[in-house]
């Protein structure tokens, strides 16, 4: 046998940019196409949407339309299947399955692959954004508000989603964050102010619940896009909290084996 | 100055609990050559290599991967080493050529894709989300992925465990150009003519010690001797044969006509064997050379009992 000069050994990382870039699109690509994620992600907040907004099931507790309340909650929705659910999901299974193990002696920096997993995460919230404010403006949504706040809310409540999520994905096993992830999506569906009015709830749980992200992702979002308020600080408060609670824990915490 | 070798072990203790899975491990794997680490299950070889893949932190002694701390050097090993896991790796809904493409766009000059897809028969699966592929197909991608940037060195944790005779074929012929073309490769395996076929130098390990090390060669010429054995007329003169042989064979008729030769078996030896027959006029039939393989070897250092 002879050398063939194929394996010459050439090592070398590729560009930073180039391999996050890859890494954020394959992560991508892995998101959209898993069936259940899609599910999470896309079909029950559409559902969601388009049920409770014709249909005269909510009492929104609060004059206008239903769909200018309900789309607010759907959109917070959103961020909670993608950030939250969807990607304890997936990081779990890929923590089971040794794939996270394996990007750790790639020459792409672990930095480099949660960079490439936020990036997954905004370019899907972004598709589902634009699918669920399509659908909400043919029902007859108007919205209001300085979409710099609508922005500021949702990338806080990115990054306490994404927080949380890998804390999740990091210390449980697998089975374990899957039906606490479906779990915990459930109970913020109902209790989180998405399409039941926390204005339902008795005074001292509901005091409670309006510290949780979602109620103040929801709240937030419906103050300025139904009632056109100004900067919305005390969600944002709420909402950088557990960003900085959730993700100082997920860095702690979070075990890659 | 002396290069440094590709790994140095020295003294190396790893625990996991009460358990004490490496204990005082030496090795050294020189540059651009082949060295198999051969054991019984849990005798601490997935352990070692994935405290030189920088996965672990030993409890005590020193692991050096080109002279540099695989956990502390992790940043500037990451590129120049290749790594295939005994299992996964892989994200379950990916395409086995979409992750071997991805992993390519991680690295500066990756070997060719096409290539590597065509060397290792992974064509027509090349479209197969991972888990739909066969557990040999997982392993050719595992180790395409593991080789695809071009390393100086790779470890391949048990690569042909699991594949059918052509797969271990391919992959075997990967390895040996992988050695011919200057990579270093440290794998693990439990097969004997595995480690017989491709590896410059084999280390046996036990209980999480080195207990042989040598080349394929060294190590079946150490232990037991090698046999010969033949049929010929009952009773032959062995005397006279034993004259004509090295002084330390021996010779025996075990039953009648049945003939048993012992020492160094080599070309030499039977020669001599067959030309003493040819002198007596016997005519040896069924004339077998017994030669002492790995897998005797392996046997005799870690025991023949079957383990828990």
């Amino acid at each position: 046998m002879t050398a063939t000069g194929t394996f010459l050994p050439k090592p070398g990382a590729a560009p930073l940019t180039r391999m996050i870039r890859a890494q954020a699109a394959l992560e991508t690509r892995m998101l959209l196409r898993n069936g259940e994620q899609l599910l999470l992600t896309v079909v029950i907040p559409s559902l969601l949407l388009v049920l409770f907004s014709t249909v005269d099931i909510v009492d929104t507790g609060a004059d206008g339309s239903t769909v200018d309340f309900l789309a607010p909650g759907v959109l917070a929705l959103a961020v909670l299947s993608t950030a939250f659910t969807g990607q304890a999901i997936a990081t779990g299974f890929e923590r089971r399955y040794g794939v996270l193990k394996r990007l750790a002696v790639s020459p792409l920096p672990r930095w480099g692959l949660m960079a490439a997993k936020t990036c997954a995460v905004l370019v899907t919230e972004v598709m589902q954004i634009v699918l669920l404010t399509a659908i909400a403006l043919a029902l007859g949504w108007s919205p209001h508000g300085d979409p710099l706040s609508v922005a500021l809310l949702l990338i806080l409540g990115t990054a306490a989603f994404s927080g949380l999520g890998l804390l999740m994905a990091g210390t449980l096993k697998a089975e374990a964050t899957l039906a606490a992830a479906n779990l915990v999506f459930l109970l913020l569906l109902v209790a989180g102010g998405v399409i039941v009015s926390l204005d339902k709830f008795p005074g001292a749980a509901r005091s409670v619940l309006e510290l949780l992200p979602i109620s103040a992702l929801s709240g937030g979002l419906r103050d300025v896009l139904r009632d056109g308020a100004g900067m919305p600080w005390r969600d944002l408060g709420i909402l950088a909290v557990w960003a900085v609670l959730g993700l100082g824990a997920a860095a702690r915490f979070f075990r890659w084996e | 100055m002396r290069e440094e070798p590709a790994v140095d072990i020295v003294g190396l203790v790893k625990r996991y609990g009460p358990k004490t899975a490496v204990d005082g491990l030496d090795l050294s794997v020189g540059r651009g050559t082949v060295t198999a680490v051969l054991g019984p299950n849990g005798a601490g070889k997935t352990t070692t290599v994935e405290t030189c893949e920088g996965y672990r932190r030993p409890d005590a002694g020193t692991v050096r991967i080109f002279g540099l701390d695989p956990v502390a050097n992790a940043p500037v090993l990451r590129p120049r080493v290749g790594v295939m896991l005994q299992s996964g790796g892989v994200y379950s809904g990916a395409r086995a050529e979409e992750m071997l493409r991805h992993t390519a766009t991680l690295h500066a000059h990756p070997v060719d894709v096409d290539l590597l897809i065509e060397r290792l028969g992974l064509a027509s699966c090349g479209r197969t989300a991972y888990r739909r592929l066969s557990g040999g197909q997982q392993q050719r991608l595992a180790l395409a992925m593991a080789v695809v940037g071009r390393p100086e060195l790779v470890f391949l944790d048990e690569p042909t465990a699991g594949l059918d005779p052509q797969a271990r074929r391919a992959t075997w012929d990967l390895i040996r150009d992988l050695r011919d073309d200057g990579v270093t490769v440290m794998l693990t395996t439990h097969y004997m003519d595995e480690a017989e076929q491709l590896a410059d130098d084999v280390a046996i390990i036990d209980g999480g010690k080195v207990i042989a090390r040598g080349s394929p060669e060294q190590l079946c010429r150490g232990g037991a001797e090698n046999t010969l054995r033949f049929i010929g007329r009952p009773a032959l003169d062995l005397a006279s044969l034993l004259k004509a042989l090295p002084a330390d064979s021996t010779a025996a008729e075990l039953t009648p006509g049945s003939y048993r030769v012992t020492g160094k078996v080599n070309p030499q030896m039977l020669a001599t064997v067959t030309s003493w027959c040819a002198q007596n006029g016997v005519m040896p039939d069924r004339i077998s050379v017994e030669r002492h393989t790995l897998e005797d070897v392996f046997l005799e250092l870690t025991g023949k009992e079957l383990r828990a």
